[in-house]
């Protein structure tokens, strides 16, 4: 068994939802995952809120986003046991940030024992 | 109390209070002579007060008793090693007479030591709580073989090991330091959760061995939230969570001893009482920014002790079960939490997560696909409960599986 | 004290092919900086490295071979610190040998519970 990060790309991280529609996606994040958990496939997970987030480049340049050089932003990520990239692709498949429209999620197998980490 | 009533009562609660003390005083390598000096002084009580009838003041009479016979057999230089040596030379530096403290707080704290020294991490979890059971809560091997559906034998061989282990550990009688306080009453709360549910799901047939269990492991649950040290959230969490599931313990068993399935129980055999206790603990359980499993599975007892069928509580138990199944897998949870999500998302949604779950080993699973299946495929609901049947091992499993798969075919 | 997900961004079109012993001076770095940050009494999950290789939903239905394709920078590990603030946590980043292999971020993010 191995672990995928599955990394949810927003988009516009700054759009602002409605607090009625914050609370739907969160219930429905919530139950995404509860499904991975009840399956014993959930390693971990953190939600990245946007604000404040800082990016730091070579020679102490320190920047307040955007983030890459896209305009994507990552909104939060977790990690999940599977037997193959299809398997965590599956995974990936339910999760509600792919209801907005340009949203993604990216999914990367995690590389264990190399010493670094 | 009667004559009769007397010395069981006074075993209960008397002989755990000396075990532990003498225990602590002997250290860990001689448990079971601790064990054997509370025995006899219940033999000699029980020969003595036949015939003399009982004493003003019982235990103390026992607790005098006790005192002479470890005494005598550390005078005798049985055990008298350099621990008990020096240990008795500090309590008593003048007269070489052997101090054995059984005053109430010496009581609790020896009581307390051992509970750590025994849910030691290096010593196995049935171990634990069968010496849990004999030294802290003074059952026989009778009980505790009855408990766990095995003989004698089995239960003494355990005992053995489990005491030799703690030995060759050489696991010390005391309180944990600060440090490791926390990691070492996970070990306890363990154990403790372990010994409440062998009580509340056990198979044997014994009802009030069963509710004694229960009320053991509340006991000494308990005692953890009365001392300073070891009153962690995690412990009220805990507590609250046995409060909860204990007040049914009336409600969930009728005339005939048949179990009683939730939503068939009289709620008003429910215990306020331990409801309300629950809640306490509860509250207590939520000072701090700790948030243990015993957090999230006391607060879906919680919501199991309001019957009525709201979206609110459902919606609530479901992301306490997507929570708790996060940070403790278990297939109980798993399942439990796709039923939450049938009553908050519907049986639909339910029955897909159901179906990638994995557990078809598990008679539980198939119970559930057929609660699922019910109203909206009443044939493949009953193929599910007949699949559940093959593997229900108890006899109480298998007639509640018969009932549903009686009353669907009657629809 | 709060939670900091550092993200660890390099272009993956340019990574050194060293020698055995360049990789292993720059593997030595790492350990070096994460063992640090962990005697500072900072390190709340030493992360993990990513492979390379990966997938990239747009939908249920689209589905490429990632990583990231259309960008040079990708992500390539992470790391779990904490700290204070948001500018000690930048401290913390700021000695990432990230930046010593070419180009490369690290993108530092406060976590909250989902």
């Amino acid at each position: 068994m191995d672990e995928f990060i599955l990394i949810f790309r927003h988009q516009d991280g700054r759009a602002v939802a409605s607090p009625e529609q914050m609370q739907i996606w969160m219930k429905q994040t919530r139950d995404w995952i509860g499904g991975i958990a009840a399956q014993n496939k959930f390693t971990g997970g953190d939600g990245l809120p946007f604000d404040d987030a800082r990016v730091v480049k070579p020679n102490n340049v320190v920047t307040n986003g955007p983030f890459g050089e896209i305009k994507e932003t990552i909104g939060g990520y977790i990690i999940v046991k599977a037997d193959s990239v299809d398997e965590a692709v599956e995974f990936a498949k339910g999760c509600p940030v792919l209801q907005g429209d340009g949203n993604s999620v990216e999914v990367r197998k995690i590389a264990k024992g190399d010493g670094t980490h | 109390m009667d004559e009769q009533e007397l010395l069981p009562h006074l075993f209960r609660t008397e002989f755990r209070k000396i075990t532990a003390v003498l225990c602590k005083l002997f250290s860990i390598d001689h448990i079971e002579i601790a064990e054997d000096i509370a025995s006899d002084t219940f033999l000699l009580a029980f020969e003595t007060w036949a015939y003399k009838g009982i004493p003003a003041n019982p235990t103390a009479w026992l607790y005098t008793v006790a005192k002479n016979k470890a005494r005598n057999y550390l005078n005798r230089g049985h055990i008298f090693t350099d621990k008990v040596a020096i240990q008795v030379k500090q309590t008593t530096p003048e007269s070489h007479e052997i101090e054995i403290d059984l005053s109430d707080k010496n009581i609790k704290d020896s009581q307390l030591q051992m509970l750590f020294a025994i849910c030691h991490p290096s010593i196995p979890a049935e171990a634990q709580i069968g010496l849990s059971l004999r030294i802290l809560c003074g059952f026989g091997i009778d009980e505790i073989a009855n408990a766990f559906l095995t003989n004698k034998e089995t239960i003494n061989k355990r005992l053995f090991r489990a005491r030799e282990k703690l030995r060759t550990e050489k696991v010390q009688i005391e309180f944990p330091g600060e440090a490791e306080i926390n990691n070492r009453l996970d070990t306890v709360l363990q154990t403790l959760y372990l010994l409440f549910s062998e009580g509340y799901y056990s198979e044997s047939d014994d009802a009030i061995l069963r509710k004694d269990l229960c009320l053991e492991a509340m006991r000494l649950n308990y005692m953890l939230i009365e001392n300073e040290q070891t009153n962690r959230p995690a412990a009220a969490a805990l507590l609250s969570l046995m409060c909860f599931h204990s007040s049914r313990l009336e409600a969930r068993q009728d005339e005939n001893g048949e179990m009683v399935l939730y939503q068939d129980q009289d709620e008003t055999l429910w215990n306020r009482e331990l409801i309300e206790k629950g809640i306490y603990y509860l509250n207590q359980a939520a000072k701090g920014s700790e948030l243990s499993r015993y957090h999230l599975e006391a607060s879906i007892a919680y919501w199991h002790t309001i019957k009525a069928d709201t979206h609110e509580k459902w919606e609530s138990i479901l992301q306490l079960y997507n929570r708790l199944l996060q940070i403790a897998y278990s297939p109980v949870a798993a399942l439990n939490r796709t039923f939450a999500l049938s009553k908050a998302n519907g049986k639909q949604e339910a029955i897909i997560e159901a179906e990638k779950l994995n557990l078809s080993s598990n008679h539980f699973y198939f119970t559930l696909l057929g609660e699922l299946y019910t109203d909206i495929d009443d044939q493949k609901a009953i193929q599910h409960l007949q699949q559940a049947l093959l593997l229900a091992k108890t006899l109480a499993d298998k007639q509640v599986i018969q009932r549903k798969i009686d009353s669907l075919k009657n629809a | 004290m709060k939670d900091f997900l550092l993200i660890f961004r390099a272009d993956h079109t340019a990574q050194p092919t060293g020698t055995p012993e360049d990789m292993q001076a720059v593997t030595q770095q790492w350990i070096d900086w994460i063992t640090g940050i962990a005697a500072d009494n900072k390190l709340t999950d030493r992360g993990n490295k990513l492979e390379d290789t990966g997938r990239v939903l747009k939908s249920k239905d689209i589905i490429t071979n990632g990583p990231y394709t259309e960008i040079k920078e990708t992500i390539g590990g992470y790391t779990m610190i904490k700290v204070d603030s948001y500018e000690d946590a930048v401290e913390v980043a700021k000695g990432c040998p990230v930046f010593t292999t070419g180009g490369g971020s690290v993108e530092v993010r406060e976590v909250s519970i989902m």
